[in-house]
């Protein structure tokens, strides 16, 4: 460990603005484009799924029709 | 083999072991990084910035060489997946880019003084990140996806003579930017103790590179394949 206390180590020395910032940065740009492949699918699911399911229930409608 | 689905099949198979690595990487790296080392004897602990800026720029360089070589099977071969591997590359890239620029701007305040100098580094790095927003745009830009990959590929491939600009610009021109910490061909300048979680965030970021672009791509595939049987079967079994 580099720093005497947790103070300290959130500082550095005067330069702890630059770190944090960069590492915070950082940290949100990356989960940014990792979120956004994983909502993109879910959405796609989701979307999808209503479409496959209203297709079904036309088709059946229009057999029903067929029938009467 | 390289069908759609192939791919999609196989790279979920891959996707929780390369996850697990890149964040075992990434977390072992940053803490190490951010506690462990020791502090720089001219620099302070601003130098701590060094385990994103360098790993970013590393990868946002060869994210680019990623795009081109794809770019350059798109046209020759007109591959399906390479076309998709092109297009996913730009935002990837653009975001890598991104957090190289505003690492350099943040670590240069501290020791150089200034946030920003117009010299060949930066600016190169700068016309990186436009070159990936511009493949971004492009694409965007066209209504079929055909002519829209086709002008992406053109651009990334004209671009790329900008990464051995990018490369040797602190050789060929003065600059405020120090030279490369890490070489290849030379024992590194860089004490172990220091070097060791360079390396780890280097290769956890890497992975995370892997991992971001087989997520990219399998959510673009799907969206492209919808009309297909095999993407049915997916919803259906939802």
């Amino acid at each position: 460990m580099q720093f005497d206390s947790f103070s300290d180590f959130l500082t550095m020395g005067g330069h702890g603005v630059y770190v944090w910032t960069v590492y915070g940065i950082a940290l949100l740009v990356l989960s940014a484009l990792v979120i956004t492949p994983l909502r993109r699918d879910r959405r796609f699911f989701v979307e999808q799924s209503m479409l496959l399911r209203r297709d079904r229930t036309v088709d059946r409608k229009t057999t029903d029709i067929d029938s009467e | 083999m390289g069908s759609p689905r192939w791919y999609y099949q196989i790279s979920g198979q891959w996707l929780p072991w390369i996850a697990i690595v890149t964040v075992s990487l990434l977390v072992v790296g940053s803490i190490w990084g951010l506690a462990i080392a020791p502090m720089d004897f001219r620099q302070g602990n601003s130098y701590r910035i060094i385990y994103i800026h360098v790993p970013s720029v590393f990868v946002a360089m060869s994210g680019y060489m990623v795009m081109a070589i794809a770019a350059a099977i798109t046209l020759i071969w007109k591959m399906k997946l390479a076309e998709v591997v092109m297009k996913c590359c730009a935002p990837i890239g653009a975001g890598m880019t991104f957090i190289a620029l505003l690492s350099g701007s943040l670590w240069g305040k501290p020791t150089w003084g200034t946030y920003w100098v117009w010299d060949a580094r930066l600016t190169s790095v700068l016309i990186l990140f436009f070159l990936y927003l511009g493949v971004i745009a492009l694409y965007e830009a066209f209504e079929d996806n055909i002519s829209a990959s086709k002008a992406c590929a053109i651009l990334s491939l004209v671009g790329s003579v900008n990464i051995p600009i990018i490369h040797w610009s602190v050789e060929w021109w003065n600059s405020l930017h120090q030279p490369a910490t890490l070489k290849l061909t030379e024992e590194s300048t860089m004490h172990p103790d220091m070097l060791y979680p360079l390396l780890i965030m280097i290769a956890g970021l890497y992975c995370l590179f892997a991992l971001l672009l087989l997520l990219h791509t399998r959510s673009e595939i799907l969206v492209r394949e919808r009309g297909t049987k095999w993407v049915k079967e997916l919803i259906a079994a939802k």
